[in-house]
C-alpha cells in the first residue's frame, strides 16, 4: 500500500471566486483512516482554510455527505484504502448551491420537510397509555423511519438536479414512513400537498436515490408506493358522490 | 450592531432544547421562542445515543426501585429530590413521545418493549432497537416543524450570554454562514449545549462536543456543579471512540481478557452466568466496568492494540438474529468501521469518555442562580445523576428537565418587562470588537488550533483520567496554565467570513480550555474516591467531608473558585454500592 494518497478537493470561497477549483493535498494513508481523517488531517496540519461539514463520525448525524470520486458518500464511513493509489476528488454534494469549498446550502430541503408534515397526525388526545403497535405493524414504516438527512439521495437523483420544485426522495420518504405507522391519521391532509405536481409525479423512477442510501431507507420504493396509494386515492375520489367530492379536497 | 429579540431563546438543538422549545409553546403559545444551534438540530449529538430510556414501566417494578438504583449508582451523590421527581415523570415523557410518533420497540401485544440495562434491578429501558437517542431525536425534531412560533437560527455559534446586574438578556452569536455578529435578546435564556467530551483525547462524543454552553455559563459567572465527575463508558471502539451499546452487555454480550476469561468476576461484581444478571457483572455500573479495565491492564491481561490496550466483547452467542433484531447498529458499526462481523469475531473495546455528570448548576426546574438564565440536559447538573450516572438514564433526563426548564422559562419570561438595559447592548458591541480583533482580523500567531487542541486533550486524559493523584492532577493543572497561555497565540489562516470553520474550532478550544480547568481544580479539591472520581491517594469515600456538591465559580482573576453546597437526601441515607447479590432496598417510608 502506497505511503500517501492525494486528495483532489474542491475549493470555493464566495469572497474570493468565480467558480470552484480543484487544489491537491498529499496526505498518508492508513488502514482504519476514512475520508474525514484525511479531510481533518488537512485542516490540522496543512491548511486551516478548508471548511466542511462533519460531527459524529458514526454514521448517524448526517452532516458529512460529500462527492467521492463522483458518488454521493458519507465522509466518514468511506475507507481511503478503496480507492487504491488514488488520486480521490472530493467534491461538495451535487443539485445543491456550495457556500463555501464542500459545504451545501441545505435550507430548501428544510422547507420540503416542513412541507409534507413529517410529525404523527393523530386525532383526539394520546391520554395515558401507548398506542398500541403490534412488531409486525412498526416493521411496516421502521425502514422508512432510518433516514438521517445525509441527502446523499438528492445528490444522485436527476430530477432534483433538473426540478428544483420536486420535494424529492428523503422528504416524500419521511411522509410516507408516517403515512404508514398504523398511529398516524393524516396521510389524507399529506396526499393533499403531495399530489401536486412538482410533489411526487416527478419522479420517474430512476431508484437512484436507494442504491446510494447508506441507511437503506428506499426512498424510491416509498415513492411508488405513494404513487399508487395517489392513484387509488384519486379513483375513489372520482367514484365518489359529487359532494363528498367537494369535502375532500 | 443587528439586534433581534425573543421571549424565550434555546441555546442548543438536542434533545433538551427540542422539548424544552415544546414546553415553552405549549405553556405560553403568545411566546417568541427561538432555537439557537450551531448545527442543523437533526445533527446534534442526542442522535448517537443507542440504547434506551429508562422510565418504570412494568407491573414488577417500582419508581422506589428506580430511585434506588439511581441513587445507589451515583454513590450518594444524586439530590434524592430531584432524582425523585426525575423517576416520576421520565415514563409520562416516554409515553409523551410514543404520541409524538416515536418508534419504541415493542412487545408481540403491541405494548412498549422494555430491556435491561446496567446498574438498573428491574428491566425498564425503552428503547428503538439500538438508535435510541436517533429515534427521540428526529421525532422531536419534526414535532417542533408543526409549532410555527418557534424559529429557528440555524448554524449559528454563541460566543457570549449577555448579563447585567445578576439578570441575562441573551447572547451574541455568529452565523456561520455570512459571519455575521449579532446580539439575539431574550427575557430567558435556556442552555441545552450538551457535554465536553471532546476535551479528552478518545471518547465516543461527536466533534461538536465542546462545553461550549458551560464555557458560557462559567465566563458570565454562573456556578458550575460536579466538575470532577466525567464517565467513561467501558466499550468504546479503539481508534475511532464510537460507543458499543451497554445493550449488547444487556442483550447477553461478555466482557473478556486476553485469556478469554470474564474478567469482571474478580471485581466485586459476582459471578458469571450463562444469561445476565440484572446489577451484575457486565451489568455492572459504568464506573466499576472502566475501573477494572484499568485493573486487568496492571495485571497484564488486556490485549496490545494500535491505539493502546484493549478487551474484547463477545456477542457470538447470542447468534445472527438477535443481534439484528436488538443491536443492528451493533453490528454496521463493527461492519463499516471495524471490519468485522460481531456475529462471528470478537470486538475490540476499551473505557472512553462518555458523559459529564456536572455541568451547570441548577435547581429541580433548571433553574440556575442567575435571573432569566436556566439550563437542562447533559450541559447541567441538577443533579440526578451524582457521581456516576446509569446508562439509559440521559435520555429520559433531557426530557423530563428540558419540559421542566421550558415551563418554568416560559412562566418567568411571561412576567418579565421587554426592555433591554443599556450595558447589555454595551456588551455585545464589546463581543464584537473582541471576536473582530481577537479572531477574525488577527495575524501572525504561531500556534495551530489543532496542536494546543491536542496537547490538551493529553494533559486531561494523563492526569484527570479514570484514576487521579494529586501528582497527576498537579501536572495537568501546570500544563493546562500553559495552554492557556500559548492559545493567546493561536495562529488563524482563516478570515473569511462565510462559514469560517476554523474561527468556530479557536472559539470552541477557548471553551474546552476554560472546561478542563474547572474539572482538574474540582479534582484536586475533592480528596476522596466516589463513583467515577477515583484518587489512589485517597482511595476511600469520604462522607463526612464529601456527602457535597463542589461548586465552581470563576473569581475575578480569573481562577476558579471551589466551594461546597450539601446533597439532599430524602429517604435513602447514605449506604454501600452493592452489585452481584441482591441489595437491600433501604428506603424510608414516604
Amino acid at each position: 500500500m502506497a505511503q500517501t494518497i492525494q486528495l483532489k478537493v474542491s475549493r470555493y470561497s464566495p469572497e474570493r471566486d468565480t467558480e470552484p477549483y480543484f487544489q491537491t493535498y498529499e496526505v498518508p494513508v492508513k488502514e482504519e483512516w476514512v475520508i474525514l481523517d484525511a479531510l481533518n488531517y488537512i485542516k490540522d496540519k496543512i491548511d486551516g482554510t478548508l471548511t466542511f461539514r462533519w460531527s459524529c463520525r458514526m454514521g448517524i448525524c448526517g452532516s458529512c455527505g460529500y462527492m467521492v470520486n463522483n458518488e454521493p458518500k458519507l465522509g466518514c464511513a468511506t475507507f481511503l484504502t478503496q480507492y487504491a493509489s488514488g488520486p480521490i476528488t472530493i467534491e461538495p454534494l451535487k443539485n445543491f448551491p456550495i457556500v463555501r469549498d464542500l459545504v451545501i446550502e441545505i435550507s430548501d430541503f428544510l422547507e420540503k420537510l416542513k412541507k409534507v408534515k413529517p410529525w404523527l397526525i393523530h386525532h383526539g388526545g394520546g391520554g395515558s397509555n401507548e398506542y398500541l403497535q403490534t412488531p409486525d405493524q412498526l416493521e411496516e414504516f421502521r425502514q422508512h423511519s432510518m433516514c438521517i438527512n445525509c441527502l446523499l439521495c438528492y445528490a444522485a437523483c436527476p430530477i432534483s438536479g433538473l426540478d428544483p420544485v420536486f420535494i424529492g426522495p428523503a422528504a416524500l420518504a419521511l411522509a410516507h414512513r408516517y403515512n404508514k405507522d398504523s398511529r398516524d391519521q393524516g396521510s389524507a391532509e399529506r396526499m393533499a400537498v403531495l399530489s401536486h405536481p412538482e410533489g411526487i409525479w416527478g419522479c420517474t423512477f430512476v431508484g437512484e436515490c436507494t442504491r446510494v442510501c447508506p441507511k437503506h431507507v428506499d426512498p424510491a420504493g416509498a415513492i411508488q408506493q405513494y404513487k399508487l396509494a395517489g392513484a387509488i386515492d384519486g379513483i375513489k375520489q372520482f367514484l365518489m358522490p359529487w359532494g363528498q367530492r367537494q369535502e375532500n379536497r | 450592531m443587528d439586534t433581534s429579540s425573543h421571549d424565550v431563546l434555546l441555546v442548543g438543538g438536542g434533545g433538551a432544547g427540542l422539548r424544552a422549545a415544546i414546553a415553552v409553546a405549549e405553556t405560553n403559545p403568545k411566546l417568541r421562542i427561538a432555537v439557537i444551534s450551531k448545527v442543523y438540530p437533526m445533527r446534534s449529538h442526542t442522535v448517537a445515543a443507542e440504547g434506551g430510556a429508562a422510565g418504570v414501566a412494568k407491573a414488577d417494578d417500582s419508581l422506589d426501585e428506580h430511585c434506588y438504583d439511581t441513587i445507589s449508582g451515583g454513590d450518594w451523590l444524586c439530590d434524592q429530590d430531584a432524582v425523585e421527581a426525575f423517576v416520576r415523570e421520565a415514563p409520562q415523557e416516554l409515553l409523551r413521545l410514543e404520541h409524538w410518533g416515536c418508534p419504541w420497540s415493542r412487545e408481540p401485544d403491541g405494548h412498549i418493549a422494555v430491556r435491561a440495562f446496567g446498574g438498573m434491578k428491574k428491566k425498564r429501558t425503552w428503547f428503538a432497537a439500538d438508535k435510541t437517542g436517533f429515534h427521540i431525536l428526529h421525532t422531536l425534531f419534526q414535532t417542533t416543524l408543526k409549532y410555527n412560533e418557534i424559529h429557528r437560527y440555524d448554524e449559528w455559534f454563541v460566543t457570549k450570554v449577555l448579563v447585567d446586574d445578576g439578570r441575562v438578556q441573551g447572547v451574541v452569536a455568529i452565523e456561520l454562514m455570512s459571519g455575521r455578529i449579532q446580539a439575539i435578546t431574550a427575557k430567558a435564556v435556556i442552555i441545552c449545549t450538551g457535554g465536553c467530551g471532546r476535551v479528552f483525547p478518545y471518547t465516543t462524543n461527536a466533534a461538536i462536543k465542546t462545553g461550549d454552553g458551560m464555557a458560557l455559563v462559567y465566563r458570565a459567572g454562573g456556578p458550575l456543579k460536579d466538575m470532577e465527575f466525567v464517565q467513561y463508558h467501558p466499550t468504546g471502539l479503539p481508534f475511532t471512540g464510537i460507543l458499543i451499546t451497554e445493550a449488547a452487555r444487556a442483550e447477553g454480550g461478555y466482557l473478556i481478557n486476553k485469556d478469554g476469561y470474564r474478567y469482571l468476576q474478580d471485581y466485586n461484581l459476582g459471578k458469571p452466568e450463562p444469561k445476565p444478571v440484572l446489577r451484575c457483572m457486565e451489568l455492572g455500573p459504568r464506573d466499576r466496568l472502566s475501573q477494572a479495565f484499568v485493573k486487568e491492564f496492571e495485571k497484564g491481561r488486556t490485549i496490545d492494540g494500535p491505539y493502546g490496550p484493549i478487551v474484547h466483547l463477545d456477542l457470538r452467542h447470542l447468534g445472527t438474529k438477535l443481534i439484528n433484531q436488538k443491536l443492528p447498529f451493533v453490528r454496521e458499526l463493527c461492519l463499516k468501521y471495524e471490519g468485522l462481523d460481531p456475529v462471528k469475531q470478537l470486538i475490540p473495546v476499551r473505557p472512553v469518555v462518555h458523559y459529564m455528570m456536572g455541568g451547570i448548576s441548577t435547581d429541580i426546574d433548571g433553574a440556575t442562580p442567575l435571573r432569566g438564565l436556566f439550563a437542562a440536559g447533559e450541559c447541567a447538573c441538577v443533579s440526578i445523576n451524582g457521581a456516576n450516572r446509569l446508562g439509559s438514564n440521559s435520555l429520559p433526563e433531557i426530557l423530563v428537565f428540558g419540559a421542566r426548564a421550558g415551563k418554568v422559562a416560559a412562566e418567568y419570561a411571561s412576567g418579565v418587562p421587554d426592555t433591554v438595559s443599556l450595558p447589555i447592548l454595551r456588551q455585545a458591541e464589546d463581543e464584537r470588537r473582541r471576536l473582530e480583533q481577537e479572531f477574525l482580523r488577527k495575524t501572525g500567531g504561531k500556534e495551530r488550533v489543532a496542536t494546543i487542541r491536542e496537547a490538551m486533550q493529553k494533559a486531561v486524559e494523563d492526569g484527570a483520567g479514570i484514576y487521579r493523584t494529586e501528582r497527576s492532577l498537579r501536572e495537568a493543572e501546570a500544563k493546562l496554565a500553559e495552554l492557556q497561555e500559548r492559545a493567546q497565540g493561536l495562529s488563524i489562516d482563516d478570515h473569511s467570513r462565510t462559514f469560517n470553520t476554523e474561527l468556530l474550532s479557536a472559539l470552541e478550544l477557548t471553551c474546552m480550555l476554560d472546561i478542563a480547568t474547572t474539572m482538574v481544580h474540582s479534582a484536586l479539591s475533592r480528596t476522596e474516591s466516589r463513583g467515577a472520581h477515583q484518587r489512589t491517594d485517597y482511595p476511600a469515600r469520604d462522607d463526612a467531608n464529601f456527602l457535597a456538591h463542589s461548586v465552581v465559580t470563576r473569581s475575578p482573576d480569573g481562577s476558579p473558585h471551589i466551594e461546597y453546597t450539601p446533597v439532599v437526601i430524602t429517604r435513602w441515607p447514605p449506604g454501600e454500592r452493592v452489585y452481584g447479590q441482591q441489595p437491600t432496598l433501604t428506603a424510608a417510608k414516604a
